[in-house]
Parts: structure tokens; C-alpha cells; sequence
């Protein structure tokens, strides 16, 4: 376990690397400079604007002084938000976005799981039916599809809940958020349950635990459901990136200031450093929660620790 | 082995479901229109009419979906949205089938520790954001069109790569292939002249799955303000203006997103049944 556990942790590194130098390579090739937007300047000032950013630096040495800035936290400045750094930007805005992804998330791995156990149980009944066909139409639909139909339904027409996150409430405001956000996953996971459920159900294992007469709510409780998770935390590394994209689209159009809003705000404004350490931000984040997965993934299943 | 007989089983699927058959036939649809596009619509796209701002959908004047906040014909826009949205997509698919064969054809064919390795780099990319790599593409770059296929097709080859790698697999064992070393085929010649030929089946099923990916990514961007730029539209920026105006307007959004909603259900559900007889190990 330790060996897997250590090939796994040093794999993970040099891909992190891989999509800082990415990152990097795409933004600092871009075609003009972060400042050309401004008044034309004297050549002297342009310079010193450029040395103070550090942008008259080799590739390479912007490159490693990125990377030195980065093991200490530091993103560098914001070329828009002149008064703040890119870090300072991120910390502000990364609890709300964790809260809203975490109960995201939360919501649905027990909605999916629910649902998925109870279609494979009822296989090919009405139930099964029903939760397969909405899990089909809950991939297909779009997060920025289902995001502003439900602010149609239920904030504009029925009046339930707040449209908007500036002037309401604290939980009521999450509701919608956090219920759209889950939604597609619910779908995939409930979809994944079901599948590797009635896998297991039709196993050996089952069958002789029906024929010592156990009923199916303790077969599954004790036998059937470690077994059939696995495929999912398998499945939680997608579902983290899909959160995370999801929560983008999700705060724009309810109006919640995390770092999806910066995020939008920077690419239109073409504000390179802020969506570089966003970019590399969240990377480091779903190349981290993989990494776990994966250790988890071995200690609960000794099979793939020799691969 | 012909190059149609993998899609045998597929035409048997097709032939046996009712939903499936309706999928199809609005798909064919939807091509249709991609390719007539906004020429369907006796009214243009691009023309404004400040005095019939939001106008409600109406058989008058064959407005049959209303008006956009600056008097625009709501049908032809859409009919523009579907155009470009498919195109994009199409275009974003092939360039991603280019790489995923050719990766997936050589971690297969070569196998071994070049498989293994190449292989790894797959699970790797699997994870990653892709789409603010995407983001971060179109911002460094002026988000010019072009730019939309090479990334979107950039970020939805894996998949492809690893289904081809699996066929190949199953492929170079075979007496043909055999055959064509024994006659001194180099290792690129029989992965292009033997290899890839066979792979036609199972491409074309995963054709299905990969262009709603795209699909999504492409409105995804457009939605953010990031890809089609205006008079052009697609159906994802189409979406985003709708959003604005859903207060005033509703149909400006419901119309766009139920047709997105509609080409991706049917891309997917088709999909994913074709999946499961192409490669019967994936079932779900």
C-alpha cells in the first residue's frame, strides 16, 4: 500500500507541472501585451511598466519565478484589479464557491446513490423506468440550460425563491444554486449506481447470501453496497472537474460572487493572471482530490495496488 | 471484414425501438436545417426593427418564435444557432477522431511499455478542468472560430483514443495483418492501410458521443461571451441573451435552450445505445 500509495503521489506531481507549463505557454503566447490596451506611453515608462511585471524576463525565467512565486502562494498581481493580488482575489472568493460545490456534491451522492439503488432493486419496473429515462434527460440538459429555466420557474413566475443572491436570505438563496449544480451529477451517478448495483445483485456472493435466507434490505446493507461503490469514487475525479465547470455557469446566473464570477469577469477582460491562478488553482484541486481517490481506491480495493 | 459490416448490429438497434427511430428522424432533421440554416426563414437574421422589440411568437410575417430585444426574427436566428452550433461541433469532432485514431490506432498497435505510458497520460488528462484550459486558450487568443474547433476537438479526443486503442488491440492479431509484416509493411503502413480502415464502425458509433460533447463545450463558451461573437449566434449564446430578457420575454429563452436540449438528448440517447452495441463490456 505504501509503494502505490507513493508511485501514485509522485505521478501526480509532474502532472500538475504539466498543466501549470500549459497554462502558462498559452497565456504568455498570446499575441499582444497585457497593457496595450492603454494610452500610448513613452517608451521609457513602457519599459518600467514592463520591468515592474517582470515582462521584459526570458520565457524561461518568468516561467521558474512563477513557479517560485506559486510554492509560496503567491499568484502575482492582477492586471485589472490593480489593487489586489490574484491570490488575495481567490482567497476572498474560493470559501463561498467550496460551500456551494461541497453541498453540490453532497446532494449528489445521496440523491444519485438513492436513486440508482432503488431503479436496480425495482429493475425493469415502473421506478426503474422513470429514474433511468430523468437520469438520460439530466445529462443531456445542459447546466446553463437548466440554471436560468429554473430561475423562470420558480424565482420569476411562481415567486418561491430569490432570483438573485444580492438581498435574500442566507439559506434560501443556496436552494436553487447548490439543486442546479448537483443536478447533472445526480443524473450520472444515479446512472452509475444502478448499473454496478445490479451487477453485484446477480453475483455469486449474493446468491448464496439469498439462499441462507437473508432479506434483500440487509443483503444489500452488508454485502451489496461496499462492492458496488467502488465504480463510483472512480467516478468522483469527472464529477469534481464537472462541479467545478458547472459552478461557473451556476454563479453566473444567480449572481454569486465566488471565483467563478472572477473567472468570467478575467476572460473578458482578458485579465491573463487572474485566469492563469484560477486555471492552475482548481488543476491543483482536481489533481488533488484524484489523488486521494485513487489512495482510497487502493486501500479499499487491494487488486489494483499491484498495477 | 468490410469496413460496414461493424455497423450491421447498428442498423438492427436503430430498426428496433420506436424512441430510437424518432431520435433518428429528428436528427436527419436537424441536419437538414444546419445545412439550409437561416435560408428556411423568409426573414433575416441581422436586420433589427426597434418597433417590434419582443415581439410575442406570431404566424404574422412567419415570426413563428417572436422577436429578440433588438426586433430580430427570433426562427431565423435560431435556424442560424443550429448552423453554427452543429458546425462547430462537426468540424470540433473530426479533429478530435484525427488524433484520438492516430493516438489510440499507435498505443495499441505498438503495445508494450509505449502503450503503457501512453496510455497513463490518458488517465492523467482524464481528470483535468479541460474547460478552463479552453477558456484560457480563447482568451489568450482573440476567440477567433477556427480557434473553437482546434480546442474543443483538442480536449474530446481521449475517449476516442481509448476505444481505438482497445479495437486495435482485438485487431493485430489478425491473419491480415500477419500477412501484410510478412510482406514488409512498415509499422506506420499497416497501422494506416489495415488498421484504421477496420476501425470505421466503432469511429462513426463514437461520432455519436463525441459531438454532443462538443456541442455542449461550443454552447458552453458562447453562453459565457466567450466564442461565437455577435450578428453571428449559436445556440448557447442564443441561450445567454435569453437569460437577460427571461423576465420580459420568456420565449426568447425557452425556444433556444428547448432545441439544445433536444439535439443533445437525441445525440446522447443515441449514443449510448449505439455504445452498447458496439463495445457490449461498457453496458450500463
Amino acid at each position: 500500500m505504501l509503494r502505490y500509495a507513493y508511485l501514485r503521489i509522485l505521478g501526480a506531481i509532474p502532472t500538475l507541472l504539466l498543466v501549470i507549463a500549459i497554462a502558462f505557454l498559452m497565456v504568455h503566447s498570446a499575441p499582444g501585451g497585457p497593457f496595450d490596451a492603454a494610452r500610448v506611453l513613452p517608451p521609457e515608462i513602457e519599459r518600467n511598466i514592463e520591468r515592474a511585471y517582470h515582462l521584459d524576463d526570458t520565457l524561461f525565467e518568468q516561467f521558474t519565478s512563477y513557479l517560485q512565486g506559486l510554492w509560496h502562494g503567491d499568484l502575482g498581481p492582477s492586471y485589472r484589479y490593480r489593487d489586489s493580488t490574484v491570490s488575495e482575489l481567490i482567497a476572498g472568493a474560493l470559501p463561498l464557491s467550496m460551500k456551494l460545490g461541497a453541498l453540490a456534491m453532497l446532494l449528489a451522492v445521496v440523491a444519485g446513490v438513492s436513486a440508482g439503488i432503488i431503479a436496480a432493486l425495482r429493475k425493469n419496473t415502473i421506478i426503474d423506468r422513470i429514474v433511468t429515462g430523468v437520469s438520460m434527460v439530466g445529462i443531456s440538459i445542459p447546466i446553463f440550460v437548466i440554471a436560468p429555466l429554473m430561475v423562470l420557474v420558480f424565482a420569476v413566475m411562481l415567486g418561491w425563491l430569490p432570483a438573485s443572491w444580492a438581498g435574500s436570505g442566507s439559506s434560501d438563496r443556496l436552494l436553487m444554486p447548490v439543486i442546479a449544480l448537483a443536478l447533472p451529477q445526480i443524473a450520472y451517478i444515479a446512472r452509475l449506481t444502478r448499473a454496478s448495483m445490479i451487477n453485484i445483485m446477480s453475483s455469486d456472493f449474493v446468491r448464496t447470501a439469498r439462499a441462507q435466507g437473508l432479506c434483500t434490505m440487509s443483503i444489500v446493507r452488508y454485502h451489496a453496497i461496499k462492492p458496488a461503490m467502488l465504480p463510483l469514487l472512480s467516478y468522483m475525479g469527472p464529477a469534481v472537474a464537472g462541479i467545478l465547470t458547472g459552478s461557473v455557469v451556476v454563479e453566473e446566473v444567480f449572481g454569486i460572487p465566488g471565483v467563478g464570477q472572477f473567472f468570467i469577469r478575467g476572460a473578458l477582460n482578458r485579465d491573463y493572471t487572474l485566469v492563469l491562478g484560477i486555471t492552475v488553482v482548481y488543476a491543483a484541486l482536481v489533481i488533488f482530490l484524484n489523488l486521494v481517490v485513487d489512495l482510497l481506491y487502493g486501500y479499499l480495493d487491494p487488486r489494483i495496488r499491484g498495477r | 471484414m468490410s469496413a460496414f459490416s461493424a455497423l450491421r448490429p447498428v442498423a438492427r438497434y436503430i430498426r428496433a425501438s420506436r424512441m430510437v427511430a424518432i431520435c433518428v428522424l429528428f436528427l436527419l432533421l436537424v441536419a437538414l436545417v444546419a445545412l439550409a440554416g437561416p435560408l428556411l426563414s423568409p426573414n433575416d437574421y441581422i436586420s433589427t426593427d426597434f418597433d417590434n422589440r419582443f415581439g410575442a411568437p406570431t404566424m404574422q410575417g412567419m415570426q413563428f418564435f417572436g422577436t429578440d430585444e433588438f426586433g430580430r426574427d427570433l426562427f431565423s436566428r435560431t435556424l442560424l444557432g443550429i448552423q453554427v452550433t452543429l458546425f462547430v461541433a462537426v468540424i470540433a469532432s473530426i479533429v478530435s477522431l484525427g488524433i484520438g485514431v492516430i493516438y489510440g490506432a499507435t498505443a495499441g498497435f505498438i503495445g508494450g511499455k509505449v502503450d503503457a505510458v501512453m496510455m497513463r497520460a490518458v488517465d492523467a488528462l482524464y481528470a483535468l478542468p479541460f474547460v478552463f484550459l479552453v477558456i484560457l486558450l480563447m482568451v489568450a487568443f482573440e476567440r477567433n472560430f477556427l480557434l473553437i474547433f482546434v480546442a474543443i476537438g483538442a480536449i474530446n479526443w481521449l475517449d476516442m483514443a481509448r476505444i481505438v486503442r482497445g479495437q486495435t488491440i482485438s485487431l493485430k492479431h489478425r491473419e491480415f495483418v500477419d500477412a501484410a509484416r510478412l510482406i514488409g509493411v512498415s509499422t506506420p503502413g499497416i497501422i494506416w492501410r489495415h488498421i484504421t480502415p477496420n476501425l470505421f464502425g466503432v469511429v462513426v458509433v463514437y461520432m455519436t458521443l463525441t459531438i454532443p460533447q462538443a456541442i455542449l463545450v461550443e454552447s458552453f463558451l458562447s453562453f459565457l461571451g466567450l466564442g461565437v461573437q455577435e450578428p453571428q449566434t449559436s445556440l448557447g449564446a442564443l441561450v445567454n441573451s435569453g437569460i437577460t430578457h427571461m423576465g420580459r420575454a420568456p420565449w426568447l429563452l425557452i425556444i433556444p435552450a428547448s432545441v439544445l436540449a433536444f439535439i443533445l438528448f437525441c445525440f446522447n440517447f443515441l449514443g449510448d445505445g449505439l455504445r452498447d452495441v458496439v463495445d457490449p463490456k461498457n453496458k450500463t
